[in-house]
């Protein structure tokens, strides 16, 4: 199994329980558990690592053409320093992964993808994708996965604890404060940080605020140790915060709470971005690869979708559980979980289009039994409304 | 850890401490250790019956669920109902909660189960792997 290279930064922490993931040794969760790193980051901040994500860089003056005709989501009149949420899909409508686009200029793009589809993506956008064939002349494909550190800073506390940090590393970067402190959500800045070119993107996976901090340590004189450092001087501050370092029990936690979707749970090859929520994403408008197997399924109405169910029942509704309406099968949990926050047992399912809507009685067949639960609206957690920077 | 000596202990990580004819029943700290944070516990109904090595209820982590055995064959005659409300008991003090109590049937199945030396040696195995 892989470890990233902040693994060595917080392998001896007391209590560290480490799993395998899309081919990583990743932390599970530290030792205080994944409630208290989940509501770290409800209530203070939380530190990832998720230097696992793979980084797929897209670069030439045909960069754009191409990533707009295979990317479904809207990329015309985005400017520089915005990221763009997006599904990739197959020829088929199918979703091979979803991921993020950081448009660092009209001709240089990062998408950052899953971990465990870094090669299925690489192997998708660099030859198996159907533009290919129209001979884009300018356009240079890379996989820069091992090159980077990603860190995630999570939690209402993130831009305190990112600006102090900041303060601290005074001269040992290129980013302005102010700018930092004003970025909006899904915007982006580039600079140096230490000796490693970085990207701060108001981004995150947890329905908090927060940032996701990239290090290109490959290409940095000091190599890991630009990220190591920094992984150590954002803990100290986490932790001053009242913040914990976390896993990705509570990264899982966390995202089913906001109801972001994962892939290899809600997100596969055999459902589309219109079964999965992601309607919103596709940009009918344009020509993208699967654009006719979407618009017929819009057309014909997609046969399921992706809802929210909180059990009145206790049990943990689980992958790929059994869901009943009045004794007929509807369709199956994609993932579920125990909410800390909600203190409740939720999941989401994929469910036969029409057949449940928010407020209906659902059953869960948990191991056997067929236990009560409620179609929810989603988000199940939405971070609370108070006065902040943006 | 120290492995309390005032039971027994059975292959699948349950308890069994005796008082009389009854038996109460709980997980190890090796088990809780591993299951990670328990938030539901179901708990069986008083009057089943079971026999030895019979599923008789299930322990919900964030992980996983997972199925607690009848240790010996017997009538359940009482749960721990406020497992209910709290299963991170279990968690915090794992040999000090039963998860409920057994009427046996045939006491001498005890002496199938490992005493606290034997099951130290199990989790001694367990823990190298």
């Amino acid at each position: 199994m892989k470890t990233t290279p902040l693994y060595s930064a917080y392998k001896s922490m007391p209590g560290i329980r480490c799993t395998e993931f899309g081919g990583w040794k990743m932390p599970l969760e530290f030792g205080g558990g994944i409630r208290a790193e989940h509501l770290a980051v409800r209530e203070k901040a939380g530190l990832f690592d998720v230097s696992h994500m793979g980084e797929i860089r897209v670069a030439g003056s045909d960069a754009f053409s191409f990533l707009d005709q295979l990317l479904p989501a809207k990329l015309e009149g985005k400017e520089p320093g915005t990221c763009v949420y997006t599904p990739m899909c197959d020829t088929d409508g199918g979703i091979i992964d979803d991921l993020l686009l950081y448009i660092q200029s009209s001709e240089e793009f990062l998408l950052v993808v899953n971990a465990g589809n870094i090669d299925t993506d690489f192997g998708w956008i660099s030859k198996d994708n159907p533009l290919l064939k129209k001979h884009f002349r300018h356009l240079v494909i890379e996989n820069l996965s091992d090159a980077f550190v990603q860190i995630a800073l999570q939690g209402p506390l993130a831009m305190d604890i990112l600006t102090t940090t900041m303060e601290q590393l005074y001269g040992n970067h290129s980013f302005d404060l102010s700018d930092l402190e004003d970025l909006p959500y899904y915007r982006f800045e580039e600079g140096t940080l230490l000796d490693a070119q970085a990207v701060i993107s108001r981004t995150g996976y947890t329905g908090e605020d927060g940032f996701e901090i990239y290090l290109n340590t490959a290409a940095a004189p000091s190599g890991p140790v630009a990220g190591i450092q920094l992984w150590d001087l954002f803990l100290s501050q986490v932790t001053a915060a009242g913040g914990l370092a976390c896993g990705l029990g509570a990264r899982d936690t966390l995202r089913l709470e906001a109801a972001l979707p994962l892939y290899g749970h809600e997100l596969t090859p055999s459902t589309t971005p219109l079964e999965s929520g992601l309607t919103r994403f596709v940009d009918f408008s344009k020509p993208f690869v699967g654009r006719g197997a979407l618009l017929a399924q819009r057309e014909q109405g997609a046969s399921r979708v992706l809802k929210g169910i909180v059990m009145e029942e206790k049990g943990i509704p689980r992958t790929g559980y059994a869901v009943y309406k009045d004794g007929t099968l509807i369709g199956e949990i994609t993932s579920g979980t125990a909410s800390p926050s909600l203190k409740a047992f939720i999941g989401l399912a994929h469910l036969e289009t029409g057949r449940a809507r928010a407020g209906d009685t659902v059953e869960v067949d948990i191991r056997g039994t067929r236990k009560k639960g409620r179609i929810a609206p989603t988000p199940f957690y939405k971070k609370p409304v108070v006065s902040t920077t943006d | 850890m120290a492995i309390p000596q005032d039971r027994k202990y059975a292959q699948s990580h349950e308890w069994a401490r005796t008082e009389g004819s009854i038996v109460y029943v709980g997980i190890t700290e090796h088990a809780q250790h591993s299951l990670g944070e328990i938030v539901f516990v179901e708990l069986p109904e008083t009057g089943t019956a079971v026999s030895k090595g019979d599923e008789v209820t299930t322990i919900e982590s964030v992980k996983a669920a997972s199925a607690i055995y009848a240790p010996v064959s017997g009538t359940v005659v009482k749960v721990n109902n406020s497992l209910e409300d709290a299963p991170e008991t279990i968690n915090q003090d794992a040999h000090g909660t039963f998860i409920f109590a057994l009427e046996m049937t045939d006491p001498t199945e005890l002496d199938g189960l490992l005493d606290a030396q034997g099951y130290q040696t199990l989790v001694d195995a367990d823990n190298q792997d």
